[in-house]
């Protein structure tokens, strides 16, 4: 199983960072991450396997969604599913 | 991985555009409830459903949280209780407070089917159910109320026309000081789909299986905001676009009624392909008619406008979805439509062209409020119009309208929610149609009905 962690917001530093170590504490495996900053806006999507998380899923999303918060910006974690079913015939 | 500018385009249109599953509604079958005695049929009644959709809110809460879609309401609909009073006999308001106990324990939205399907005539059971309704809805928050009253297969009863015009203006009397919420809650159908996850009409036909999970899916701001994004194209690329976008969209619906049928171990029965609309500013199919290039909903243009939109959706969301059904159409509730508010309010929607955008598009005159001393028999007529309009057509076409109690053209009553607020429209109250009304008997069923 996996989903789409997606961040935007203004760049800053140690986002990254931030983000993949709230994945490390649910033991979330980070597979792939893609970034760009265009005129100061940071975007990044990264790719998690969830099937051997020590938490359940609301957890992690509820704790990257705090993480957010924190560092204003929005955070969001999706089950890869949707993407699928929305843009895969 | 799956495509960076896919997976912004799905957070776009969930978090700027308005895109969201608009219900998840169980159907439930009463009919192993049944009994003669009232109070045990009740008993039964609330056992099942207590227990059936124990764990209906709950799923939809996770499967908002692991897939970021906003499920808007969880619903539960009914078999017809006028089959439960044909039983039982007794009061049939009886039913009406089970049904919105079992929707507080289960802590639900909205629960359908206090209603009776008398397109040809009444059954046992019937006529009573259909003269509680004033009362049930005045003493429930939750209940939902439908009636079916005429079919391209059967033609209209009119007697049931008549009843109907009293109940809807005894609804709003009723509940006068609640912003006569009542009417809001009832709906009378032509051609009245057995599947329909939307409020207030939906119930759970006899052809149903026991339990059933139906999806309605939502999302005009979605489609306007693609069609906005063509400002120059014609109209066979706008139909375009919005098949593609329709397409997304029901595909966010079948995803989410499988993993709720996957995980409630219930049979998924229908993704109902509407265009929901919200009161939320940018989430209205009048902005979706505007943004093809008319200047207000209402003017000349739009119910081709709306004959291409409704089209187009279906195009699109019938490959994205196996079991396609309910209504299917873009609804045009004036009080839950920003868009279609501002153009009643400025005065260029008026209840004339919603009839004729009706015959073009899913569902009837919905949620239009019409000055409080508007006759019993004038309500009558306009069910009467609006239902000749399914029959001839094989379309659903409903009628929701709510008599502003005490309020006159050119005030506004004020729902809040999704039921949002409007102005109150003016409807023909010089000429009576009273002798027409109360002649009754049945419209027979026109030509078409005779297809084998």
């Amino acid at each position: 199983m996996k989903a789409i962690v997606s961040v935007i917001g203004k760049d800053t530093v140690g986002i990254l960072a931030k983000v993949s170590g709230t994945c490390a504490e649910h033991n979330a495996n980070i597979i792939d991450v893609t970034q760009s900053v265009m005129k100061d806006i940071f975007t990044m999507i990264m790719l998690i396997d969830i099937s051997e998380l020590t938490s359940d899923f609301s957890a992690l999303s509820d704790a990257l969604a705090a993480l957010g918060e924190s560092i204003g910006m929005k955070i969001h974690v999706m089950h890869e599913d949707i993407f699928n079913s929305m843009h895969r015939i | 991985m799956i495509n960076t500018r896919d997976i912004m385009e799905t957070i776009n249109m969930i978090d700027n555009e308005n895109l969201d599953v608009r219900t998840i509604t169980m159907g439930i079958s009463l009919l192993d409830c049944a009994d003669s005695d009232i109070d045990s049929s009740c008993d039964k009644i609330y056992e099942k459903l207590t227990h059936k959709a124990e764990k209906l809110v709950a799923t939809g809460e996770k499967i908002e949280r692991t897939y970021g879609i906003p499920i808007i309401n969880k619903r539960v609909s009914v078999t017809p209780i006028a089959m439960m009073t044909a039983v039982s006999g007794g009061d049939p308001v009886k039913y009406a407070k089970t049904l919105e106990r079992a929707a507080s324990t289960l802590g639900i939205n909205f629960i359908g089917g206090y209603s009776a399907l008398v397109q040809k005539g009444f059954a046992s059971g019937d006529r009573a159910l259909i003269e509680s309704i004033p009362e049930a809805l005045a003493v429930t928050e939750h209940v939902c109320s439908s009636v079916n009253i005429g079919s391209t297969k059967a033609g209209i009863n009119m007697d049931a026309v008549a009843l109907m015009g009293k109940a809807v203006k005894r609804a709003a009397e009723l509940t006068a000081d609640r912003n006569c919420i009542g009417a809001a809650k009832l709906v009378v159908f032509c051609n009245a789909p057995e599947d329909n996850p939307f409020m207030a009409g939906a119930f759970h036909g006899v052809g149903e299986p026991d339990t059933v999970i139906n999806v309605g899916v939502s999302g005009p701001g979605v489609v306007r905001a693609a069609v906005a994004k063509c400002p120059d194209g014609d109209l066979t690329e706008i139909a375009d676009i919005i098949k593609k976008t329709a397409f997304k969209i029901t595909r966010m619906g079948q995803l989410v009624g499988t993993v709720a049928s996957k995980e409630l171990g219930v049979p998924f029965g229908i993704v109902d392909l509407s265009l929901a609309p919200t009161p939320a500013i940018g989430d209205s199919v009048a902005y979706i008619l505007e943004a093809m290039g008319l200047e207000t909903c209402g003017t000349h243009g739009t119910t081709a406008a709306l004959a291409l939109l409704n089209d187009a959706v279906k195009k699109g969301g019938v490959m994205a979805s196996s079991h396609v059904g309910g209504l299917s159409g873009a609804f045009i509730p004036v009080s839950e439509d920003a868009g279609m508010i501002a153009a009643a309010r400025c005065g260029e929607l008026t209840i004339e062209k919603l009839e004729a955008m009706t015959a073009v598009c899913s569902v009837g005159l919905d949620m239009i409020i019409i000055p409080g001393d508007t006759s019993a028999s004038t309500i009558s007529a306009i069910i009467a119009d609006e239902a000749a309009i399914g029959m001839v057509n094989s379309k659903t076409t409903a009628v929701r309208v709510i008599p502003a109690i005490g309020r006159s053209a050119g005030e506004e009553l004020e729902f809040g929610g999704l039921l949002g607020c409007g102005p109150i429209m003016n409807v023909h109250s010089n000429c009576s149609s009273e002798k027409f009304i109360a002649r009754g008997g049945r419209i027979p069923a026109p030509m078409q009905s005779l297809k084998n």
